[in-house]
Protein backbone atom coordinates (compact mmCIF):
# COMPACT_ATOMS: atom_id res chain seq x y z
CA UNK A 1 0.00 0.00 0.00
CA UNK A 2 2.77 2.27 -0.57
CA UNK A 3 0.85 3.85 -3.43
CA UNK A 4 -0.55 7.17 -2.58
CA UNK A 5 -4.07 8.02 -4.08
CA UNK A 6 -3.21 11.34 -6.36
CA UNK A 7 -5.34 14.37 -5.94
CA UNK A 8 -7.96 15.67 -8.32
CA UNK A 9 -7.18 18.17 -10.55
CA UNK A 10 -9.90 20.87 -9.12
CA UNK A 11 -8.91 23.59 -10.90
CA UNK A 12 -11.49 23.17 -13.51
CA UNK A 13 -14.27 23.28 -10.75
CA UNK A 14 -13.96 26.57 -11.04
CA UNK A 15 -14.82 27.19 -14.97
CA UNK A 16 -17.55 25.01 -14.65
CA UNK A 17 -19.09 26.91 -12.41
CA UNK A 18 -18.88 29.97 -14.24
CA UNK A 19 -20.47 27.91 -17.26
CA UNK A 20 -23.28 27.93 -14.89
CA UNK A 21 -23.89 30.78 -13.64
CA UNK A 22 -23.80 32.23 -17.19
CA UNK A 23 -26.06 30.12 -17.90
CA UNK A 24 -28.35 30.83 -15.36
CA UNK A 25 -27.73 34.59 -15.68
CA UNK A 26 -29.31 34.30 -19.44
CA UNK A 27 -32.16 32.43 -18.61
CA UNK A 28 -33.99 33.69 -15.61
CA UNK A 29 -35.11 37.21 -15.10
CA UNK A 30 -34.80 39.25 -11.83
CA UNK A 31 -37.90 41.71 -12.43
CA UNK A 32 -39.85 42.19 -9.65
CA UNK A 33 -43.42 42.80 -10.67
CA UNK A 34 -44.69 46.14 -9.47
CA UNK A 35 -47.73 48.21 -10.03
CA UNK A 36 -50.88 49.72 -9.39
CA UNK A 37 -53.82 47.38 -8.86
CA UNK A 38 -57.43 47.49 -9.01
CA UNK A 39 -60.56 45.59 -9.20
CA UNK A 40 -62.73 45.95 -12.32
CA UNK A 41 -66.12 46.42 -11.97
CA UNK A 42 -68.51 43.18 -12.84
CA UNK A 43 -69.93 43.74 -16.48
CA UNK A 44 -74.49 44.87 -15.25
CA UNK A 45 -76.62 42.13 -16.19
CA UNK A 46 -78.11 42.40 -19.55
CA UNK A 47 -82.01 41.44 -18.56
CA UNK A 48 -81.65 43.19 -14.96
CA UNK A 49 -83.15 47.35 -15.42
CA UNK A 50 -80.90 49.87 -14.57
CA UNK A 51 -81.49 50.95 -11.24
CA UNK A 52 -81.70 54.23 -10.17
CA UNK A 53 -78.34 54.15 -8.73
CA UNK A 54 -77.52 57.77 -9.23
CA UNK A 55 -75.14 58.52 -7.11
CA UNK A 56 -76.16 62.17 -5.33
CA UNK A 57 -74.25 64.88 -7.70
CA UNK A 58 -72.12 66.59 -4.69
CA UNK A 59 -70.73 62.90 -3.83
CA UNK A 60 -69.19 62.76 -7.57
CA UNK A 61 -66.20 63.74 -9.13
CA UNK A 62 -65.75 63.08 -12.87
CA UNK A 63 -62.07 63.30 -13.76
CA UNK A 64 -61.70 63.37 -17.50
CA UNK A 65 -58.42 62.75 -19.53
CA UNK A 66 -59.07 63.52 -23.41
CA UNK A 67 -56.89 62.18 -26.56
CA UNK A 68 -54.38 65.20 -26.24
CA UNK A 69 -53.98 64.05 -22.40
CA UNK A 70 -55.37 66.86 -21.04
CA UNK A 71 -56.92 66.93 -18.01
CA UNK A 72 -60.56 68.15 -16.62
CA UNK A 73 -61.46 67.21 -12.84
CA UNK A 74 -64.69 68.45 -11.98
CA UNK A 75 -65.36 71.81 -13.68
CA UNK A 76 -62.07 73.22 -14.20
CA UNK A 77 -59.24 72.11 -16.04
CA UNK A 78 -55.98 71.48 -14.32
CA UNK A 79 -52.34 69.91 -14.31
CA UNK A 80 -51.74 66.72 -12.66
CA UNK A 81 -49.41 67.88 -9.97
CA UNK A 82 -53.15 69.61 -9.12
CA UNK A 83 -55.42 67.05 -8.76
CA UNK A 84 -53.99 65.73 -5.71
CA UNK A 85 -54.98 68.48 -3.73
CA UNK A 86 -58.03 68.57 -5.31
CA UNK A 87 -59.39 64.70 -4.76
CA UNK A 88 -58.05 64.82 -0.72
CA UNK A 89 -60.06 68.29 -0.59
CA UNK A 90 -63.01 66.13 -2.33
CA UNK A 91 -62.81 62.88 -0.21
CA UNK A 92 -62.13 64.82 3.12
CA UNK A 93 -64.37 67.76 2.92
CA UNK A 94 -62.90 69.35 6.25
CA UNK A 95 -65.49 72.41 6.32
CA UNK A 96 -68.69 70.06 5.91
CA UNK A 97 -69.25 72.20 2.40
CA UNK A 98 -72.61 71.31 0.74
CA UNK A 99 -70.83 71.13 -2.63
CA UNK A 100 -68.77 68.32 -1.30
CA UNK A 101 -69.61 64.94 -0.45
CA UNK A 102 -71.59 64.05 2.05
CA UNK A 103 -70.77 61.54 5.12
CA UNK A 104 -72.36 59.08 6.34
CA UNK A 105 -71.57 57.60 9.71
CA UNK A 106 -70.66 53.97 9.69
CA UNK A 107 -69.64 51.37 12.54
CA UNK A 108 -66.14 50.12 12.25
CA UNK A 109 -65.93 46.72 13.28
CA UNK A 110 -63.07 46.97 16.07
CA UNK A 111 -63.14 50.40 16.05
CA UNK A 112 -66.78 51.84 16.62
CA UNK A 113 -68.54 54.45 14.32
CA UNK A 114 -66.75 56.67 12.18
CA UNK A 115 -67.15 59.06 9.19
CA UNK A 116 -66.66 57.88 5.79
CA UNK A 117 -66.78 60.06 2.91
CA UNK A 118 -69.63 59.04 0.40
CA UNK A 119 -67.48 60.35 -2.40
CA UNK A 120 -66.96 58.59 -5.65
CA UNK A 121 -63.95 59.19 -8.10
CA UNK A 122 -65.67 58.85 -11.78
CA UNK A 123 -62.04 58.38 -14.17
CA UNK A 124 -63.21 59.22 -18.12
CA UNK A 125 -60.58 58.61 -20.49
CA UNK A 126 -60.43 58.88 -24.70
CA UNK A 127 -59.65 56.31 -26.68
CA UNK A 128 -56.58 58.11 -27.60
CA UNK A 129 -55.43 59.32 -24.35
CA UNK A 130 -51.99 57.75 -23.73
CA UNK A 131 -51.49 55.10 -21.45
CA UNK A 132 -48.24 57.06 -19.39
CA UNK A 133 -50.94 59.85 -19.17
CA UNK A 134 -53.65 57.21 -17.82
CA UNK A 135 -51.35 55.79 -15.34
CA UNK A 136 -50.30 59.44 -14.31
CA UNK A 137 -53.59 60.03 -13.18
CA UNK A 138 -54.51 56.60 -11.91
CA UNK A 139 -51.23 57.18 -9.44
CA UNK A 140 -52.23 60.56 -8.16
CA UNK A 141 -55.53 59.67 -7.17
CA UNK A 142 -54.05 56.45 -5.41
CA UNK A 143 -51.53 58.57 -3.59
CA UNK A 144 -53.99 61.18 -2.65
CA UNK A 145 -56.16 58.28 -1.06
CA UNK A 146 -52.60 57.03 0.46
CA UNK A 147 -52.23 60.37 2.01
CA UNK A 148 -55.94 60.52 3.61
CA UNK A 149 -55.39 57.16 4.76
CA UNK A 150 -51.97 58.09 6.14
CA UNK A 151 -53.11 61.19 8.15
CA UNK A 152 -56.11 59.23 9.49
CA UNK A 153 -54.05 56.58 10.66
CA UNK A 154 -51.80 59.44 12.37
CA UNK A 155 -54.68 60.76 14.18
CA UNK A 156 -56.19 57.67 15.33
CA UNK A 157 -53.42 55.51 16.12
CA UNK A 158 -50.75 57.41 15.97
CA UNK A 159 -48.84 55.90 13.31
CA UNK A 160 -48.01 55.94 9.51
CA UNK A 161 -50.84 53.81 7.83
CA UNK A 162 -47.93 51.00 6.48
CA UNK A 163 -46.15 51.06 10.03
CA UNK A 164 -49.91 49.60 11.15
CA UNK A 165 -50.49 46.22 11.73
CA UNK A 166 -53.20 44.20 9.63
CA UNK A 167 -56.41 44.71 11.82
CA UNK A 168 -55.92 48.06 11.82
CA UNK A 169 -55.26 48.95 8.25
CA UNK A 170 -58.64 47.10 7.45
CA UNK A 171 -60.00 49.28 9.72
CA UNK A 172 -58.27 52.46 8.10
CA UNK A 173 -59.15 50.86 4.41
CA UNK A 174 -62.37 51.16 5.79
CA UNK A 175 -62.42 54.67 6.76
CA UNK A 176 -60.95 55.80 3.84
CA UNK A 177 -62.09 53.64 1.38
CA UNK A 178 -60.89 53.90 -1.92
CA UNK A 179 -63.66 54.52 -4.61
CA UNK A 180 -62.47 54.94 -8.35
CA UNK A 181 -64.61 53.70 -10.98
CA UNK A 182 -63.08 53.48 -14.39
CA UNK A 183 -66.37 54.25 -16.43
CA UNK A 184 -67.85 52.59 -18.94
CA UNK A 185 -65.77 53.38 -22.44
CA UNK A 186 -67.15 55.92 -24.40
CA UNK A 187 -65.81 57.80 -27.64
CA UNK A 188 -66.22 61.22 -27.29
CA UNK A 189 -64.91 61.90 -30.58
CA UNK A 190 -67.33 59.91 -32.79
CA UNK A 191 -70.45 61.75 -33.95
CA UNK B 1 30.68 42.33 -9.35
CA UNK B 2 26.78 44.30 -9.67
CA UNK B 3 25.27 45.04 -6.34
CA UNK B 4 21.76 44.12 -7.74
CA UNK B 5 22.42 40.72 -8.77
CA UNK B 6 18.76 38.94 -9.00
CA UNK B 7 18.16 36.38 -6.62
CA UNK B 8 16.22 33.50 -7.83
CA UNK B 9 14.78 32.19 -5.20
CA UNK B 10 12.83 35.99 -4.77
CA UNK B 11 9.67 35.18 -7.15
CA UNK B 12 6.07 36.36 -6.27
CA UNK B 13 4.32 33.46 -4.88
CA UNK B 14 1.30 32.67 -6.54
CA UNK B 15 -1.97 33.86 -5.66
CA UNK B 16 -4.06 30.35 -4.38
CA UNK B 17 -7.09 30.10 -6.78
CA UNK B 18 -8.56 27.30 -4.85
CA UNK B 19 -11.49 29.29 -3.21
CA UNK B 20 -12.39 30.86 -6.85
CA UNK B 21 -14.58 28.04 -7.54
CA UNK B 22 -16.16 28.48 -3.67
CA UNK B 23 -16.71 32.35 -4.56
CA UNK B 24 -18.31 31.52 -8.23
CA UNK B 25 -20.46 28.66 -6.50
CA UNK B 26 -21.57 31.35 -4.09
CA UNK B 27 -22.50 33.86 -6.74
CA UNK B 28 -24.26 30.94 -8.54
CA UNK B 29 -26.73 29.91 -5.69
CA UNK B 30 -27.17 33.44 -5.39
CA UNK B 31 -28.85 33.80 -8.76
CA UNK B 32 -30.13 30.58 -8.89
CA UNK B 33 -32.57 31.45 -5.64
CA UNK B 34 -33.23 35.35 -6.61
CA UNK B 35 -34.23 34.70 -9.90
CA UNK B 36 -36.88 32.96 -12.06
CA UNK B 37 -36.81 31.39 -15.16
CA UNK B 38 -37.61 33.59 -18.11
CA UNK B 39 -40.77 31.92 -19.36
CA UNK B 40 -41.86 33.48 -22.33
CA UNK B 41 -39.86 35.57 -25.04
CA UNK B 42 -40.77 39.30 -25.66
CA UNK B 43 -42.49 39.88 -28.92
CA UNK B 44 -43.88 43.45 -28.65
CA UNK B 45 -41.62 46.32 -27.10
CA UNK B 46 -42.80 47.83 -23.53
CA UNK B 47 -41.65 50.22 -21.83
CA UNK B 48 -43.69 50.77 -18.42
CA UNK B 49 -44.74 53.88 -17.16
CA UNK B 50 -43.75 55.65 -14.26
CA UNK B 51 -45.57 55.72 -10.99
CA UNK B 52 -44.78 56.12 -7.38
CA UNK B 53 -47.92 54.55 -5.41
CA UNK B 54 -47.01 51.30 -6.44
CA UNK B 55 -47.27 48.00 -4.58
CA UNK B 56 -45.68 44.50 -5.10
CA UNK B 57 -47.15 41.74 -6.42
CA UNK B 58 -47.83 39.13 -3.93
CA UNK B 59 -48.14 35.65 -5.94
CA UNK B 60 -46.54 35.68 -8.78
CA UNK B 61 -47.42 32.20 -10.14
CA UNK B 62 -51.32 33.52 -9.93
CA UNK B 63 -50.64 36.05 -12.70
CA UNK B 64 -51.02 35.80 -16.04
CA UNK B 65 -49.67 38.71 -18.33
CA UNK B 66 -51.05 40.91 -20.94
CA UNK B 67 -48.19 42.61 -22.78
CA UNK B 68 -49.54 45.49 -25.02
CA UNK B 69 -47.04 47.45 -27.33
CA UNK B 70 -45.60 47.53 -30.36
CA UNK B 71 -43.85 44.30 -31.94
CA UNK B 72 -39.92 44.44 -31.89
CA UNK B 73 -37.93 45.89 -34.53
CA UNK B 74 -37.31 42.50 -36.24
CA UNK B 75 -41.10 41.99 -36.42
CA UNK B 76 -42.29 44.68 -37.56
CA UNK B 77 -41.68 44.23 -41.33
CA UNK B 78 -43.99 41.10 -41.12
CA UNK B 79 -46.60 43.04 -38.05
CA UNK B 80 -46.76 46.46 -38.39
CA UNK B 81 -45.98 48.93 -35.76
CA UNK B 82 -49.24 49.68 -34.56
CA UNK B 83 -49.98 48.42 -30.54
CA UNK B 84 -50.46 44.64 -30.38
CA UNK B 85 -51.78 42.30 -27.94
CA UNK B 86 -49.11 40.04 -26.73
CA UNK B 87 -49.99 36.53 -24.77
CA UNK B 88 -48.24 34.05 -24.06
CA UNK B 89 -45.84 33.97 -26.96
CA UNK B 90 -47.77 34.99 -29.72
CA UNK B 91 -49.68 38.00 -31.52
CA UNK B 92 -53.15 37.31 -30.39
CA UNK B 93 -56.35 39.75 -31.06
CA UNK B 94 -58.38 40.98 -28.14
CA UNK B 95 -61.31 38.28 -28.78
CA UNK B 96 -58.61 35.29 -27.81
CA UNK B 97 -58.32 36.68 -24.78
CA UNK B 98 -61.09 34.69 -23.44
CA UNK B 99 -59.51 31.75 -24.52
CA UNK B 100 -56.40 32.38 -22.72
CA UNK B 101 -58.16 33.51 -19.77
CA UNK B 102 -59.96 30.30 -19.58
CA UNK B 103 -56.82 28.42 -20.15
CA UNK B 104 -54.78 30.22 -17.29
CA UNK B 105 -57.97 29.51 -15.34
CA UNK B 106 -57.55 26.07 -15.79
CA UNK B 107 -54.29 25.34 -15.05
CA UNK B 108 -54.80 26.37 -11.23
CA UNK B 109 -56.26 24.47 -8.61
CA UNK B 110 -59.63 25.30 -7.61
CA UNK B 111 -58.66 27.57 -4.41
CA UNK B 112 -56.09 29.86 -5.92
CA UNK B 113 -58.58 30.77 -8.42
CA UNK B 114 -60.81 33.45 -7.18
CA UNK B 115 -56.78 35.12 -6.43
CA UNK B 116 -55.81 35.15 -9.75
CA UNK B 117 -54.45 38.59 -11.07
CA UNK B 118 -53.70 39.75 -14.70
CA UNK B 119 -51.35 42.09 -15.02
CA UNK B 120 -51.24 44.32 -17.97
CA UNK B 121 -47.99 45.39 -19.10
CA UNK B 122 -48.72 47.90 -21.38
CA UNK B 123 -45.95 50.31 -23.43
CA UNK B 124 -46.40 53.84 -21.82
CA UNK B 125 -47.09 55.52 -25.28
CA UNK B 126 -50.01 52.86 -26.22
CA UNK B 127 -53.26 54.48 -26.73
CA UNK B 128 -56.11 53.57 -23.60
CA UNK B 129 -58.57 52.25 -26.94
CA UNK B 130 -56.75 48.82 -26.58
CA UNK B 131 -56.03 49.03 -23.44
CA UNK B 132 -59.70 50.06 -23.16
CA UNK B 133 -60.84 46.57 -25.41
CA UNK B 134 -58.74 44.64 -23.25
CA UNK B 135 -60.42 46.29 -20.05
CA UNK B 136 -63.82 45.01 -21.59
CA UNK B 137 -63.20 41.67 -22.52
CA UNK B 138 -61.25 41.02 -18.75
CA UNK B 139 -64.60 41.69 -17.60
CA UNK B 140 -66.49 39.96 -19.69
CA UNK B 141 -64.58 36.75 -18.67
CA UNK B 142 -65.21 38.14 -14.75
CA UNK B 143 -60.87 38.10 -14.60
CA UNK B 144 -62.06 41.31 -12.07
CA UNK B 145 -58.57 41.66 -10.31
CA UNK B 146 -56.08 43.52 -12.76
CA UNK B 147 -52.62 45.06 -12.00
CA UNK B 148 -51.05 48.03 -14.37
CA UNK B 149 -47.35 47.25 -14.36
CA UNK B 150 -45.68 50.19 -13.61
CA UNK B 151 -42.06 50.81 -12.55
CA UNK B 152 -40.71 52.88 -9.83
CA UNK B 153 -40.34 56.52 -10.63
CA UNK B 154 -36.37 57.68 -10.51
CA UNK B 155 -36.12 59.90 -7.08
Amino acid sequence: MGKKTPEINSSSTADIAFLLLCYFLMTTTMNQDMGLQRRLPPIPDPNQKVEDQKVNRRNIIIVKINSADRLLAGTEPMHVSQLKDKIKEFLSNPANDPNLPEKNEIEIEGYGPCMVSKGVISLQNDRGTSYQAYIAVQNELVKAINELRDEWSMANFGKPYAALDEDHQTIARKAIPQNISEAEPKDINQK
Amino acid sequence: MSKFKKSGKKEMPGISSGSLSDIVFMLLFFFMVTTTMRETENKVMVKLPEATEIAKLERKDLTSYINIGTPVRHLQAQYGNDARIQLNDSFKTVDEIRDFIAAERDAMSEADRSFMTVAIRADENTRMGIVTDVKQELRRCSALKIMYSARKTAE
